[in-house]
C-alpha cells in the first residue's frame, strides 16, 4: 500500500455511505473496525462501524480480501476447464455453482441434458442446499453461543460430503456437472446412501429445531432484529431465503424453473416479519422441502444415458477409443482445443442456497468464453447490511450477518 | 400481446428514440438503449404499474476491444408481477463517460456499479460512491479489460504486437 492511503474518518464514512438520517451527538461517535479477522464475520469481511455508545449509527462493508480474479482467469480457459473455478466461488455449495455455470454453457450451446442427468443434478444440488444450510445453522447458532447445534450440524454435513466424495471423488470442489451431462454415472452405492440419508435426516432437523425453537435466548436475539420490509428487500436486490423472510414469495425454482424443477411438488416457505427469526424459519423449512424433492427424484431415477449423444461437446467413452479412429479424434479435439460455442450472450439464474446465483456468459465463436460474470447473492446481500443494522447493538450485528448467510468466496470472486 | 412486445411498445410510447435495436437470443430479450435515455427508461420500467421491473438482478460490462464502441454495459432486470426478464444494453465509447447511475432508481444500483467501475473502469455519471472495492485503493488499471495482462505476460494483440514482441524472452543464439 502506498503512503498516501489513509484510513477513513467518521465524516468521510458518512459521506461515502450517506444515510440521510439525522445524526445527533456526532462528535461523540467512535469508529470501530470489525474484522477482517473476526470469527463472526464468516470469513474475511471487514465492517467499518460508526457507533454511538453501543448502537450502530452507520456501517460500511469493506470487501476484497479474497479477490482471486476468477472471472478474468476463466476467460483464458476452455468452457470445460473453466468449470473448476466455479467450485471456489461459494465453497459451501459448489454443486449449485456448477449447475449455474453449466446451465449457462448449455443454454449458449442450445443443448438439453438427458433426463437421468437432470434428476441426478437435482438430487445433488438439493443435497448441497441441505449441507450449506447446515453450515449456516451451525455457525449462526455458534455466533449466538449455542455451541451444541454446531457440532450436530457438522456431523450430518459430513455424511453429505461423503456422498459427494462417492460420486465426484472430491468432498467439496466437486466439478461434477459437465457441459452436456455429468462427469460419470453415480456408483451403485449412491442410491442406498441417499435412501439412508432420507431415513435418518428428518429426525435430525427435528432435533435442531427442538434445540432452538423455544430457546428464550435464541428468540430474544433473533425476533425483531434486522428487520427488512418487502419493499426494501426488493429494492436492495435481496433474493433467496433473505427475500422470502420478508414475505415475498419468489423462488427461481418455481418462477423460472430449470433442470425440470417444474415437475416436482414442493412448497416455498415464506416468512412475514422480515427479521432474523423469519429468515431462520425459512431456511429450516427449506431443508424439509429439499428432502421432499430428493425423495421424488429418487423415485424417478431410471437407468439411462447420463450424457447427450453429441461428440462435439461430450468426449466419447473410454471403451470406444480402442477401436474407433473417429472417437480418438473427438477425444483429442475436445481435450486440446475444446468445443466452440456460438456468438451471443446468455444469462442463467439458479436458486442457490443463498439466493439468486446467475451466470452471464458471452461466447465469441471460439472455445473460450469471451466474458464470464457471476451475479452472486452474497455480494448483493452485503450491500443491505447498513439498512438492516441501523440502530441495533453490536452484538445484534453478529446475528444479522449470520442471518443473510454470506460466503466471502463468492463476494470477492 | 406478450411481455416482450409490451415492454418495447411502452418504451417507444414514452421515449421514441430510446431503443436502438432489439434482439432475442435463446429466448432472452435484449434492448439496446441510447445512453442518454437509459435513466429515463429505467425509471419508466420500474414505476409503470404494467411493467414494474422492481428487481435489478445484475449489472455487468463487456469489453469488445478492438471494436468501437468498445464497452457494453448490461442491466438484467426482472419483473415479479409479469415473471419476465429483460436485458438492457448500453454502448459506451469512452469509459470515463459511462451511463448515468441507476442507483437512484434501484437502491442496489450504485453497489453493483461499484464492481463494474473497479474491474472494468466504467465511470457511471452521478454515482458518488465509486471506489476500489475488490482491489487495493492504489491499484493501477482495471483487470477485466481485454488489454490488461493475465498474470506476468502481457496479452499480444495485433495493435500491440511489436511492443510485446520486443519484450519477449526469446532464446539467444
Amino acid at each position: 500500500m502506498g503512503d498516501n492511503i489513509q484510513e477513513l474518518t467518521v465524516e468521510e464514512l458518512r459521506a461515502k455511505v450517506g444515510t440521510g438520517m439525522e445524526i445527533e451527538n456526532a462528535e461523540e461517535h467512535m469508529l470501530l473496525s470489525m474484522g477482517p479477522q473476526h470469527p463472526s464475520t464468516h470469513g474475511v469481511l471487514r465492517l467499518l462501524v460508526e457507533l454511538d455508545g453501543e448502537s450502530i449509527v452507520n456501517l460500511a462493508p469493506d470487501i476484497g480480501f479474497l479477490h482471486t480474479g476468477v472471472e478474468k482467469t476463466m476467460e483464458s480457459k476452455t468452457y470445460t476447464k473453466a468449470l473448476v473455478m466455479t467450485d471456489r466461488l461459494d465453497y459451501l455449495s459448489p454443486m449449485s455453482n456448477n449447475l449455474g455455470y453449466i446451465l449457462a454453457v448449455e443454454k449458449l450451446l442450445g443443448v438439453e441434458p438427458t433426463p437421468r442427468a437432470q434428476t441426478i443434478r437435482i438430487i445433488l444440488t438439493e443435497m448441497a442446499r441441505i449441507a450449506s444450510h447446515l453450515v449456516w445453522l451451525g455457525t449462526h447458532a455458534l455466533d449466538m453461543a449455542a455451541m451444541s447445534v454446531f457440532l450436530y450440524c457438522f456431523r450430518e454435513r459430513e455424511y453429505i460430503l461423503d456422498v459427494f466424495e462417492m460420486v465426484a471423488g472430491q468432498r467439496m470442489m466437486v466439478s461434477y456437472f459437465r457441459p452436456g451431462g455429468l462427469w460419470r454415472d453415480v456408483p451403485d452405492e449412491f442410491e442406498p446412501a441417499i435412501r439412508q440419508f432420507l431415513d435418518f435426516f428428518p429426525a435430525k432437523i427435528a432435533d435442531y429445531e427442538a434445540l432452538l425453537k423455544n430457546n428464550p435466548i435464541w428468540l430474544d436475539r433473533t425476533k425483531g432484529i434486522g428487520v427488512v420490509t418487502a419493499e426494501q428487500a426488493m429494492d436492495w436486490g435481496m433474493t433467496g431465503p433473505s427475500l422470502r423472510g420478508s414475505g415475498v414469495n419468489w423462488d427461481i425454482r418455481k418462477a423460472q424453473p430449470y433442470s425440470g424443477y417444474e415437475t416436482y411438488e414442493f412448497d416455498v416457505p415464506v416468512g412475514t416479519d422480515g427479521d432474523v427469526y423469519a429468515r431462520y424459519r425459512c431456511r429450516m423449512q427449506e431443508m424439509w422441502e429439499s428432502l421432499r424433492i430428493i425423495r421424488q427424484a429418487m423415485d424417478r431415477l431410471k437407468k439411462g444415458p447420463i450424457n447427450i449423444d453429441n461428440r462435439k461437446i461430450v468426449p466419447p467413452p473410454r471403451s470406444e477409443l480402442g477401436h474407433s479412429m473417429e472417437a480418438v479424434i473427438h477425444h483429442f479435439k475436445l481435450w486440446t482445443e475444446g468445443f466452440n460455442a456460438p456468438v451471443g450472450y446468455v444469462y442463467q439464474s439458479v436458486e442457490s442456497p443463498r439466493g439468486e446465483f446467475a451466470c452471464y456468459l458471452r461466447g465469441d465463436g471460439g472455445p473460450k468464453p469471451a466474458r464470464v460474470h457471476f451475479r452472486t447473492p452474497s455480494y448483493v446481500h452485503v450491500a443491505s447490511l447498513p439498512i438492516m443494522s441501523k440502530g441495533v447493538f453490536v452484538a445484534d450485528l453478529v446475528s444479522i450477518i449470520g442471518s443473510i448467510d454470506i460466503v466471502l468466496g463468492e463476494i470477492d470472486r | 400481446m406478450n411481455a416482450d412486445q409490451r415492454v418495447v411498445e411502452k418504451i417507444k410510447a414514452a421515449f421514441p428514440d430510446a431503443i436502438e435495436e432489439t434482439n432475442t437470443f435463446r429466448g432472452e430479450q435484449t434492448l439496446f438503449i441510447r445512453k442518454e435515455r437509459l435513466k429515463g427508461v429505467c425509471q419508466l420500467l420500474k414505476k409503470d404499474p404494467h411493467l414494474s421491473y422492481k428487481f435489478l438482478s445484475d449489472i455487468c460490462a463487456d469489453d469488445y476491444l478492438p471494436e468501437f464502441p468498445r464497452f457494453a454495459v448490461s442491466y438484467h432486470l426482472y419483473s415479479y408481477d409479469n415473471n419476465h426478464r429483460l436485458r438492457l444494453r448500453v454502448w459506451v465509447d469512452d469509459p470515463e463517460e459511462g451511463p448515468e447511475t441507476v442507483g437512484t432508481v434501484w437502491a442496489i444500483g450504485s453497489w453493483l456499479e461499484m464492481e463494474v467501475w473497479d474491474l472494468m473502469g466504467i465511470r457511471f455519471q452521478g454515482n458518488t460512491h465509486l471506489r476500489r472495492l475488490f482491489l487495493p485503493e492504489d491499484w493501477q488499471g482495471h483487470p477485466l479489460r481485454k488489454d490488461y495482462p493475465l498474470g506476468y505476460e502481457e496479452v499480444q494483440f495485433s495493435f500491440n504486437w511489436q511492443e510485446v514482441d520486443a519484450k519477449k524472452p526469446y532464446a539467444q543464439e
